[in-house]
């Protein structure tokens, strides 16, 4: 899967789902999403997800790490690249296979260079409320990329490799 | 225990306020604004507070509760207040762990060790 930045839609979003292709074939589940930028969001998506993650025979460890990802990246989108402007979408692919859990997380948000994030476990960061996302989806998920821009995020969690990493 | 809201129990056990987190996961904003301004009010009653945070209850939380706890701990310090956290759960403990915030706060493994001391 190939993390893209979507074209917002020029039709008025639904509540919860402007676009839903879901497709099942097998053990092998797909879905697509473009969501408002509200935190209601994160709930649904995790929600959804996580129902097709144990339906699939995840262990228990795994479906924390792939929660808090979740969560994690959601929200990061939601707040940091969209401002939290329900008029920005975030846009979710994700494929989910016996073996892995991968999806892509996309914002409407002029992205930024995730190498230059402060490392929230130094000095004065460590007294900060804030910043430690990023840290803890590294530590969870056995992929984590972002694209050129940097505001889009694939991840990916393959099933049974243990986590947390040493970061 | 002493009291309880949507969200919380709170005991008073030797002049140390016992806080409990009912909720498993605690991950949603409104939980998270609601658990705050439940504790702000604890450290503003009681200048000088002893606050222990008893997490047996928690199997899920997000770096939004870190925040929390940071925040809290900001402003027991400014009160010239105590705080420690007791009874996490190891695949919580670890998210701490990881963060480092393992060092920032005083963590204890039960609430008897906890409050010894407090």
């Amino acid at each position: 899967m190939v993390g893209a930045v979507r074209e917002p839609s020029l039709c008025v979003l639904s509540f919860c789902e402007r676009v839903s292709q879901k497709m099942e074939s097998g053990t092998v589940y797909t879905k697509s999403w473009v969501l408002p930028s509200t935190v209601l969001t994160v709930g649904q998506v995790c929600r959804q997800l996580l129902e097709q993650v144990r339906r699939r025979g995840f262990e228990e460890q795994d479906i924390f790490a792939i929660h808090l990802a979740l969560e994690e990246a959601l929200t990061n989108a939601i707040h940091h690249g969209n401002h939290n402007d329900p008029e920005k979408t975030v846009s979710v692919e994700c494929l989910i296979t016996p073996e892995k859990f991968d999806i892509s997380i996309a914002d409407q948000g002029s992205g930024f260079d995730p190498e230059t994030l402060p490392d929230p476990r130094c000095g004065e960061n460590l007294y900060k409320t804030e910043g430690r996302g990023v840290l803890l989806i590294r530590a969870y998920m056995d992929v984590v990329e972002y694209n050129t821009m940097g505001n889009c995020l694939h991840l990916i969690k393959y099933r049974g490799k243990a986590v947390p990493h040493k970061i | 225990m002493d009291r309880s809201n949507a969200n919380l129990s709170i005991e008073y056990i030797g002049g140390v306020t016992v806080v409990v987190p009912t909720d498993t996961k605690i991950l949603e904003e409104e939980q998270i604004q609601s658990l705050e301004k439940t504790f702000m009010s604890l450290i503003e009653q009681n200048a000088g507070a002893r606050l222990l945070i008893d997490f047996s209850h928690v199997q899920f939380l997000t770096s939004s509760v870190l925040g929390l706890l940071i925040r809290l701990s900001r402003r027991v310090s400014q009160a010239e207040g105590r705080l420690r956290l007791c009874s996490i759960a190891p695949k919580i403990l670890e998210i701490f762990k990881i963060t480092r915030l393992d060092k920032v706060f005083e963590i204890y493994k039960d609430r008897q060790q906890a409050l010894e001391g407090l």
